[in-house]
């Protein structure tokens, strides 16, 4: 039998952006993209990616679909999990989703879920790294009315479950969740695999399906926000460094121990 | 007023943490408010005296439910249900994280995660949180009440204010079928101080270059008594356990002197150590962020730097 996974995967400005690339327009509160910069798929979300893949590796029959809601998509980017080995690419494609709020977004994914699905487990990843909030993933297990586990950094089918470890702040946990449950990978699980020539080559064949809001049921006024957004900007930073400087390297180390107790700091 | 419901967590003695106290503090900057703590498992001696006006017990967390928090996330919603709250806070850590969102989204309301700052006037809910890993900052109000909010550890300093609330028990209503079981702990124990209570804490990244060099690291540590943290890049190689991770999605650290030593000053990273009172920075690249976050400096290589500081460090508290 097929074990139908779906794996949650967002488009995001790329966060190694340097900082002095990143800039905001304050008029509209948004982000100016940066040039030549191209957007990415979320980081633990291609760690997402890779746990499904490690999954079929592991020997099982599996489907591996990718879900992303929102608009504007690079297809280069949005490719990546195809190219590691993923099978469908399903994009709710919308303009409005730009201005949506995470309830909304839940909503959105639980209804393209429902639509697509069943699956027997939603694999999201920790948070996504425009907004890092951390709850999307959790909040479409109550949506879905689904078990719950998060930050899990491996994943084994076994029989009709699913044996997990998850992070703790001092080690990790082992459990046992049903299937179906909703599952947030966490970058513990390792580095996601390098697409293969391959991969590649399969993923520029596949087309993306797409899903409207009018496909799901939805329309706008279901997704005003709960939280508005006021107000975006970069804070200033106002911190002077002080550079300890001595003869040599070693020298400011020594100077940089004899400055730190001259304030009380150590 | 102000209605206002904070759910506490304990230190490792079972006591009320310091994360709680901050929500505290927090709380009373909002306008004329009226502060309940809710608990889980018995009141302990420091719940007891909180400056707060009432206390409420739920029932205790069972170890095999810590990660998954079924139970709790049912009683927090059936309390937030009955009491109806202006707003209800959580620390943004492993339990305020879940049991937040869970019952943010089981009872349909506004939620707002890792901020640093909350205020409300006119019966509106304002915030303030770090986006874009930190590279900017957003200011949300809440369309709905109540409003949900994780707040970041270190934001606002602890209360240390003394009262006597009054103390009730909130009898678990709502049954749980227990969807997924813990069946293990592996514990990473780390010896000595803890990296979250450190005074001193000295942190390594990528420039580090392998794990030995972080063995350099512990020798400071324990001559100032301190502990020792990472980078996420110095985790991800493997070179030291993740659970020495400082930043957005590792541990989040205030001590007195934050050592960062060959770590570039990635917004993720400084999110974890921007409210420790001083920085300092061992960097070889003069450019690099550190040097912007950072009170001292070194531009240099840890190689040739740290060596001498730390034998510095010995003289001086020989
Ligand atoms: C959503 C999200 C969450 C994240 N969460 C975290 C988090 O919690 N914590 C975290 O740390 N990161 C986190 N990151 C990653 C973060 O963006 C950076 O990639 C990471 O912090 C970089 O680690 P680093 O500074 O060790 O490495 P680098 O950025 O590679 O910096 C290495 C530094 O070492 C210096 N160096 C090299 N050799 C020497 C030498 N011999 N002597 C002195 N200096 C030397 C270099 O000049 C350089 O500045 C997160 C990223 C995302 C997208
Ligand atoms: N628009 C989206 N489309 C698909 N998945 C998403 C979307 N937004 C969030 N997610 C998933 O939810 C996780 C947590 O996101 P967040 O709560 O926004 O930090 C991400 O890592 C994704 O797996």
């Amino acid at each position: 039998m097929t074990v139908r996974i779906v794996v949650l995967a967002k488009q995001v400005p790329d966060p190694e952006t340097p900082p002095s690339q990143f800039k905001i327009d304050e008029s509209t509160n948004k982000v100016i993209p940066p040039n030549g910069v191209p957007p990415v798929v979320n980081g633990f979300d291609l760690n997402a990616v890779e746990a499904a893949m490690r999954i079929r590796d592991s020997g099982a029959d599996v489907e591996i679909t990718v879900l992303s809601a929102g608009s504007h998509f690079v297809m280069d980017a949005m490719k990546k999990p195809l190219a590691m080995g993923a099978d469908r690419l399903v994009l709710v494609d919308d303009t409005g989703l730009d201005e949506i709020d995470s309830a909304a977004t839940v909503k959105v994914l639980a209804a393209a879920i429902k639509k697509d699905g069943p699956y027997d487990l939603v694999l999201g990843g920790r948070q996504a790294s425009d907004w890092d909030q951390a709850h999307v993933t959790l909040g479409l297990a109550e949506i879905l009315e689904l078990p719950l586990v998060s930050l899990v950094q491996k994943l084994e089918l076994k029989n009709d479950s699913v044996l997990l470890q998850r992070v703790i702040p001092d080690g990790y946990q082992e459990i046992t969740a049903p299937i179906p449950s909703v599952i947030t990978i966490t970058n513990e699980i390792g580095e996601p695999r390098y697409p293969n020539l391959r991969g590649i080559m399969q993923a520029s064949r596949k087309k993306p399906e797409f899903f409207s809001l009018a496909d799901l049921g939805l329309s706008l006024s279901d997704l005003t926000p709960k939280l508005v957004l006021k107000k975006l900007y970069v804070p200033e930073s106002n911190k002077q460094v002080e550079l300890i400087v001595g003869e040599d390297e070693a020298d400011s180390g020594k100077k940089l121990a004899l400055r730190l107790r001259e304030e009380k700091l150590i | 007023m102000t209605s206002v419901l904070l759910i506490a967590e304990r230190d490792v003695l079972g006591e009320i943490s310091q994360s709680t106290l901050q929500l505290i503090s927090a709380a009373n900057e909002l306008d004329d408010p009226q502060l309940t703590v809710a608990i889980a498992g018995s009141a302990p001696e420091s719940a007891t005296s909180l400056a707060i006006g009432k206390l409420v017990t739920l029932p205790a967390i069972s170890d095999d439910e810590v990660g998954i928090y079924d139970q709790i996330t049912a009683d927090v919603a059936a309390l937030v249900t009955s009491t109806n709250p202006d707003i209800v806070i959580l620390s943004k850590s492993d339990f305020g994280t879940v049991v937040g969102s869970r019952v943010a989204f089981r009872l349909d309301l506004a939620l707002a995660s890792d901020c640093i700052a909350i205020s409300n006037s006119g019966g509106m809910v304002n915030v303030t949180r770090p986006v874009y890993g930190g590279s900017a900052l957003a200011e949300f109000e809440f369309a709905s009440s109540p409003a949900v909010v994780t707040l970041r550890p270190g934001a606002y300093e602890p209360n240390v204010d003394a009262g006597s609330p009054s103390i009730e028990a909130f009898e678990s209503v709502v049954a749980v079928n227990k969807a997924a079981s813990v069946t293990g702990t592996v514990a990473q124990a780390s010896e000595g101080v803890r990296l979250e209570d450190a005074s001193f804490v000295i942190s390594g990244g990528r420039g580090l270059g392998g794990a030995e060099p972080f063995s350099v690291l512990a020798d400071l540590a324990n001559a100032l008594g301190g502990a020792v943290g990472a980078s996420r890049a110095a985790c991800d190689a493997g070179w030291i356990d993740h659970s020495h991770q400082v930043g957005l999605t590792g541990k989040s650290v205030s001590p007195d002197v934050y050592m960062a030593v060959g770590i570039s000053g990635a917004s993720q990273h400084m999110a974890g150590c921007s409210s420790s009172r001083v920085i300092v920075a061992i960097n070889k690249d003069g450019d690099s962020n550190i040097f912007k976050e950072a009170r001292f400096g070194v531009v240099g290589d840890w190689e040739k730097v740290l060596p001498s500081f730390l034998a510095t460090v010995r003289e001086l508290r020989a």
